[in-house]
């Protein structure tokens, strides 16, 4: 009788071991189902839409990061119909420099100065919506920009030398969704208001729809186009639409557009408003964006 | 009678010493720095689980996860080198050889030897290598150290950044386990 007992309480403590071993095995399968339990798909957004946070001239649907400093210096050459004796156009350049500033993740300022009308111009920029994938997505993001000019060329007319006529302003919304890996597409519809403008012919307000796309071509690489069709108050015996197109390319720290375009302007209100070239008679030139990043406040926390 | 309570005694201790030790909090960091460029990034929510009994050890470690102090290197990590898009996860799937000298169940410092599958970028290669797990109050805490060569695991360095970025990457892993209940 004690001898059965044993051997029952043995089978059965073997059992167990067995069943406990049985239990151990294909572990690696356990750590995939333990993090699965919680594997709500999270909210994740979508990022890299553009390469840099300017299609070519307009502003892109991309954000600086958190106390990242982008100093931009923007090129526009003379006109590649200018010939071998004007080296295509490279004998002279139009530019602009400027600083933008990450000041929140969804928060960037700037400032910039062009050789164009001497011109230095604000801006501030807001995301209002980040576009997301997985719980509590959004399908775009919304961006509003809204910026300052201010002509520094001398004013020859006396009546007219009032801070009030040096300035212009933009406002900007910017609806964009990256779709896919490869294909980017935003609609920035902008209105354009100028103080002072030359002649009755022009209209102090006129509005764009921007339409800003990107196609990847590698990691690396990017195909750009850039154009504002005007909608309302343009002169139509001077006002051309802008349209650039180019190549991002990134090195490192570097993102550099190469394009041509038919714009001298390098602001909102310049590129908007004051294109006369015509693509159509081959009035236009090549330029170039350069963005250099740097980290200002080093990121702690912000991971994708 | 006697044995009855030496049976218990025997699967009550073999029931504490096998046992899964896990965590979802651990960190796992990687350098490819050079003498130009500071190239670091920490991932502080890397899953382990460790199985005392059996030996097999395993991570999972989500790319998304790893925190650069440049935001735009952390851009780059995802987007150009580790395509963390399409290659969501790393993992490492392996064993400990010497399970034997280990103590789980004693407080000490123990050197690991493990052997097992990696998988970065969705390549997949044996690899083996030295640790330490240091046990206190029956809690493990692994220890280790290694590199790997972008190279084996079809990561591109372009030209134009060649000087910038170490060849070979190394890892360091520090997870503090949890017994499992």
């Amino acid at each position: 009788m004690i001898i059965k007992f044993k051997e029952i309480l043995l089978s059965a403590f073997l059992l167990t071991i067995n069943i406990y071993a049985n239990a151990q095995t294909d572990s690696s399968s356990d750590l995939e189902k333990l993090l699965g339990e919680d594997n709500t798909p999270k909210k994740e957004y979508i990022r890299n839409a553009f390469k840099s946070s300017r299609v070519i001239n307009g502003h892109s649907m991309e954000m600086l990061g958190k106390g990242v400093l982008d100093f931009r210096i923007l090129h526009r050459f003379g006109m590649i119909k200018g010939g071998y004796r004007e080296l295509f156009g490279l004998d002279q350049a139009s530019m602009r420099f400027g600083f933008d500033y990450g000041i929140s993740k969804n928060f960037t300022i700037g400032i910039g100065r062009s050789t164009f009308n001497k011109e230095i111009d604000g801006f501030a920029k807001y995301r209002i919506v980040h576009q997301s994938k997985g719980a509590k997505s959004f399908p775009i993001s919304i961006i509003w920009v809204s910026g300052i000019t201010l002509n520094t060329t001398k004013i020859l007319e006396p009546e007219l030398k009032k801070i009030e006529n040096r300035l212009g302003y933009y406002h900007q919304a910017i609806f964009g969704r990256k779709f896919g890996n490869a294909f980017t597409l935003q609609l920035s519809p902008t209105l354009v208001h100028k103080n002072l403008v030359d002649t009755k012919a022009f209209s102090n307000d006129m509005v764009a729809l921007g339409i800003g796309a990107r196609i990847k071509l590698s990691n690396r690489s990017a195909f750009i186009i850039d154009t504002y069709p005007l909608l309302y108050g343009a002169n139509n015996n001077y006002n051309i639409f802008p349209l650039s197109v180019g190549f991002d390319i990134e090195t490192g720290g570097h993102v550099f557009q190469l394009h041509v375009t038919n714009t001298k302007g390098m602001n909102e209100k310049a590129f908007i408003a004051e294109t006369s070239q015509d693509w159509g008679k081959g009035e236009i030139q090549i330029g170039f964006n350069l963005s250099r990043v740097f980290t200002v406040v080093a990121n702690k926390d912000e991971s994708w | 009678m006697k044995s009855i309570v030496f049976s218990i005694l025997v699967f009550a201790s073999l029931n504490s010493y096998a046992q899964k030790f896990m965590t979802k909090t651990g960190s796992v960091a990687f350098s490819a720095s050079t003498p130009i460029e500071k190239i670091e990034g920490i991932n502080k929510s890397s899953a382990c689980l460790l199985d005392s009994k059996t030996g097999s050890l395993d991570f999972i470690v989500s790319i998304k996860s790893f925190v650069f102090e440049k935001q735009l290197m952390q851009e780059h990590f995802n987007e150009n080198y580790m395509e963390s898009d399409k290659f969501q996860k790393s993992s490492f799937k392996g064993t400990i050889l010497n399970l034997s000298s280990i103590n789980f169940s004693k407080d000490g410092e123990y050197n690991a030897e493990v052997a097992g599958k990696l998988t970065i970028h969705g390549v997949t290669k044996d690899i083996k290598s030295v640790g330490k797990i240091i046990i206190k109050n029956g809690k493990p805490n692994l220890k280790s150290s290694f590199s790997v060569l972008l190279a084996d695991y079809k990561i591109d360095i372009p030209g134009a950044v060649k000087d910038k970025i170490s060849k070979d990457v190394k890892i360091t892993i520090n997870c503090m386990l949890e017994a499992m209940k």
